[in-house]
């Protein structure tokens, strides 16, 4: 460690595992594609892969700076379910009012938006104005969302009403130049994400509040309201997620979303985002949301593995990312 | 001292009174424990039950029934040591959530005279049950097969879907693999789609890039056809001929009679057989007519000509 001079570090030098970790997994994991099945680079596949990312991508680039901010939130999957069933109901409810049209899909979008805006609101006051821990307050209203979408389901499934589903469909499957429109959301989030979390002054106060609390109090960041803002964006990436996800099958229940904040928080690891906060890295969520439905994606084109063991493999890639982000911390 | 002395004795004295009533009036009680309606076919299950328990009410005076709903195997052996504790019950129908933590609290209610019925999951020691009502996954997996090999009589090439991996899945697999050997049917993949649309989505598009050409699909679930038929549509793919669900959820019988070429059928597994089982428990607690022994609930082909007999438009599934 002593021999760590200073000019190493202020000349041009290879970038440290934490940062070429994530990358060179996810070529190897493009390159065995590839090699195992030719289907594989296909536009078609690219295009699946991309798209069903899309959902959780969206969440976790949300998740990012709430975790960045040394937050967590573990309601997204169960709000994200709500939302859908919510949205679907307050659609099927105005179609004889409003009939099928441009409208009404804007009126179910705005729902979702609002919706997600004021969950993420409800997270974030109980945790930074009334104090209590994130975990509790996200466990609390994560089993409150799904319980609500099983209620409002009736413990079946909600189905947006069937012409209204054939008109809003393209907003899934259909896009721009062959691009669909998840991916095209999913890049214009990231890229927003991205410039917010290392351009703006509210990314560095992410990574202030998250470090240290009360350094960053005394240095004149509003914490509170950092924490705040970082769970109400959330919740409006979630609306917009669920805007993205119900043209897919149209449908919400129970089963819905369920385990996207595991997933999320898994991808905001591996990118390389640090899970006590301080740290955070936009781009890298976005690899380790790719990184994450590859490897679901790979098992399916293969017969190498049993699909039994995706679980495994996801975990021993999340492992494998924090151990890259201890030698970092080590190093430094 | 004195205060709680006379209250005491005031609550036995109300105990006593209300036994007595009870006795006088020889209301039974019968329990109902289901799990919670947390996915499509266990709503229909919520349905049924509430609806049932609702009719025999009024049908049967001397019948009282308590019906509980948990979320959990844990919640579900509170609910049974509730029932047994707070409403003394006379019967139990039990549908369990898993086979071997709810074994001991069922037995012990057994054990304390109460009748008992087992739903559909058979518990892990044989004999507890009085009466043991259930679905034929076997049956399930046989009809399906059978009716794809009827439906391709010269063979073809299919891809599998399969549910949440439990001992109901590995039978009606086992079974459909049984019923297509030898037909000229190939399989050409199977993979879990946990009964679940997204997961079933995701595998079918993965599915359509791996193989040029596909001839049907079972997807052994109506849940898992849905996400299945929304991928074959996205990806405008018209070599699939037809794809196979299960357990009659209402849209996919509705479409079927409806003649929709995709769903030419189904086969059920009905989630209404939770009434079949407080019916002949109330039959048994009523009338002199035998009903122990066990029951299986055949699973029947729908097709486009008795659609309509399988179809319940007020049930959630």
């Amino acid at each position: 460690m002593t021999d760590t001079t200073p000019d190493q570090t202020r000349g041009p030098r290879m970038p440290s595992m934490s940062v070429l970790g994530p990358i060179i997994a996810l070529v190897v994991l493009v390159i065995i594609g590839a090699m195992l099945n030719s289907n594989f680079l296909s536009a078609a596949n690219i295009t699946n892969v991309l798209a069903r990312s899309a959902f959780i991508g969206i969440i976790a680039v949300g998740m990012t700076f709430v975790i960045t901010a040394g937050g967590l939130d573990l309601s997204v999957g169960s709000m994200a379910a709500f939302i859908a069933g919510l949205m679907i109901l307050v659609m099927n409810a105005a179609l004889p009012s409003m009939g099928i049209g441009i409208p009404i899909i804007l009126l179910g979008m705005v729902t979702a938006i609002v919706a997600g805006m004021l969950a993420g609101l409800l997270n974030g006051f109980l945790i930074t104005t009334l104090g209590i821990e994130a975990f509790i307050v996200t466990l609390g209203s994560m089993g409150i969302y799904r319980s609500l979408v099983t209620w409002l389901a009736d413990g079946g499934t909600l189905s947006l009403d069937f012409g209204l589903r054939t008109f809003y469909r393209p907003v899934y499957f259909e896009g721009i130049l062959g691009v669909s429109w998840p991916i095209i959301v999913f890049a214009v989030v990231v890229i927003i994400g991205e410039i917010i979390m290392s351009r703006s002054v509210y990314g560095r106060h992410c990574a202030a509040t998250g470090s240290n609390e009360h350094v960053a109090h005394y240095s004149n960041v509003n914490v509170r309201r950092t924490r705040l803002i970082s769970y109400a964006a959330l919740g409006i990436l979630v609306g917009i997620a669920t805007i993205m996800y119900v043209p897919r099958l149209g449908s919400a229940s129970a089963s819905t979303g369920v385990l996207w904040e595991l997933e999320a928080i898994a991808a905001v690891i591996i990118g390389g985002t640090v899970l006590k906060g301080g740290f955070g890295r936009v781009w890298g969520t976005v690899i380790g949301v790719l990184i994450l439905s590859l490897i679901g994606n790979i098992l399916n084109l293969t017969d190498f593995v049993s699909p039994y063991l995706n679980g495994a493999i996801q975990g021993v890639i999340i492992i494998l990312a924090v151990i890259l982000q201890r030698e970092r911390k080590a190093a430094s | 001292m004195k205060y709680s002395q006379t209250f005491i004795a005031a609550a036995l004295a109300t105990a006593v009174s209300s036994a007595a009533f009870a006795d006088g009036h020889a209301v039974k009680v019968v329990g109902v424990s289901i799990p919670a309606a947390t996915h499509g076919w266990a709503g229909g299950m919520n349905f049924h039950a509430k609806e049932t328990v609702e009719r025999l009410e009024e049908v049967y005076p001397g019948l009282d029934f308590v019906l509980a709903t948990a979320s959990d195997p844990g919640k579900q052996v509170n609910d049974i040591e509730d029932m047994v504790a707070t409403r003394n019950i006379d019967a139990l129908v039990v549908l369990p959530f898993e086979s071997d933590p709810l074994t001991p609290p069922v037995q012990a209610v057994a054990d304390s005279g109460a009748w008992v019925t087992v739903v559909d999951r058979g518990l892990s020691v044989a004999g507890i049950e009085d009466l043991y009502v259930a679905g034929d996954n076997k049956g399930f997996g046989t009809v399906s097969g059978e009716y794809m090999v009827s439906k391709m009589p010269d063979g073809g090439d299919i891809v599998v879907f399969r549910g949440i991996p439990t001992t109901i899945d590995n039978e009606r697999v086992d079974s459909f693999t049984a019923a297509i050997e030898g037909s000229g049917i190939n399989v050409l993949a199977m993979e879990h789609g946990n009964w679940n649309r997204d997961d079933s989505f995701t595998v079918m598009q993965d599915f359509l890039s791996k193989y040029p050409s596909i001839d049907a699909v079972w997807a052994s679930d109506d849940d898992m056809a849905i996400g299945v038929l929304a991928a074959i549509e996205a990806a405008g793919r018209d070599e699939i001929q037809f794809v196979l669900g299960g357990a009659g959820m209402k849209e996919m019988i509705k479409r079927t009679a409806d003649g929709d070429a995709m769903i030419p059928a189904n086969v059920t597994y009905p989630p209404s057989m939770i009434a079949t089982a407080i019916e002949l428990t109330a039959v048994g607690l009523t009338s002199n007519a035998p009903v122990s022994g066990s029951f299986v609930i055949g699973s029947v082909l729908v097709t486009q000509e008795n659609a309509m007999d399988f179809y319940y438009p007020d049930s959630p599934f």
